[in-house]
């Protein structure tokens, strides 16, 4: 019955990723949201240049820089996800091989992201 | 590719090309984000440590404050801002613009040139932050 389907049917919506514009626009929506979450990391990180435990753990833990941090990991780990995966399309073509990294991309930036938001978690619960 | 038998012609590899700006930035894009990948671990380990506690917190100071610790820092830095300038190209081209020589050249230089600046200006309020000439 696949043949019933138009050629455009079959292009909206899918493409050989079976995601559409998806990725594309994902990647692009994480950029824009990276810009202004890095620059609060790296300012945050520049104020805070040589800070012990203690102030470190207390500006972590106010609650408004934590929301802060959660999107920037939300962001940035989705954001490195959709990249990495497109390197490993380009460049590794055995598909055993291009399957095995790709799982391995998604456990990669999953396992960043949760130890990253648990981290940021705890210290604002803790605090 | 592993399945080609037969010595077909293939199209011209990267050492063939006399060497562009366009085309540095563009590797540098990939590479740097495969970079920032890696390094986001280091983001990882440096807030599991500050939720684990003081003794954890203070490997990550110790390592990160040793000259080596720096430097790895430095390079993050810059490929961050290097990444940060590389996507910003990235979205005046996805608006349709930019795309003639010159332009393409004058964007080129200002993202080649601008995350060097931000990095120096980074790393000179870190020193300022730090009191390292006070």
């Amino acid at each position: 019955m696949s043949e019933m389907r138009t050629p455009l049917s079959r292009v909206r919506g899918l493409g050989s990723a079976k995601k559409g514009t998806e990725h594309f626009w994902l990647q692009r929506v994480t950029a824009l949201a990276n810009i202004p979450l890095t620059l609060f990391l790296v300012g945050a990180l520049v104020v805070h240049a040589g800070a012990d435990h203690a102030t470190m753990a207390a500006f972590l833990g106010n609650p408004v820089v934590g929301v802060v941090m959660l999107l920037l990991i939300l962001s940035t780990s989705w954001h490195m996800r959709l990249g990495l995966q497109v390197v490993i399309e380009d460049y590794i073509h055995g598909e055993a091989t291009k399957l095995a990294a790709l799982v391995a991309n998604n456990f990669f930036a999953l396992i960043i992201g949760v130890a990253c938001a648990l981290a940021v978690l705890k210290l604002v619960i803790s605090q | 590719m592993s399945d080609q038998t037969n010595a077909r012609p293939l199209s011209p590899h990267i050492q063939i090309y006399r060497w562009t700006l366009t085309m540095m930035l563009s590797i540098l894009h990939r590479a740097t984000g495969v970079a920032l990948y890696a390094g986001s671990a280091l983001l990882a380990w440096w807030l599991m440590a500050a939720a684990t506690g003081p003794e954890a917190y203070a490997l990550v100071r110790d390592i990160s404050s040793a000259w080596y610790g720096r430097l790895v820092l430095f390079g993050y830095s810059w490929a961050l801002f290097h990444h940060m300038f590389g996507g910003v190209r990235h979205f005046i081209w996805d608006t349709g613009r930019g795309f003639d020589l010159k332009h393409v050249e004058w964007i080129a230089r200002t993202t080649a040139i601008a995350p060097l600046f931000l990095t120096g200006l980074a790393w000179v309020l870190g020193c300022m932050y730090l009191g390292v000439w006070s």
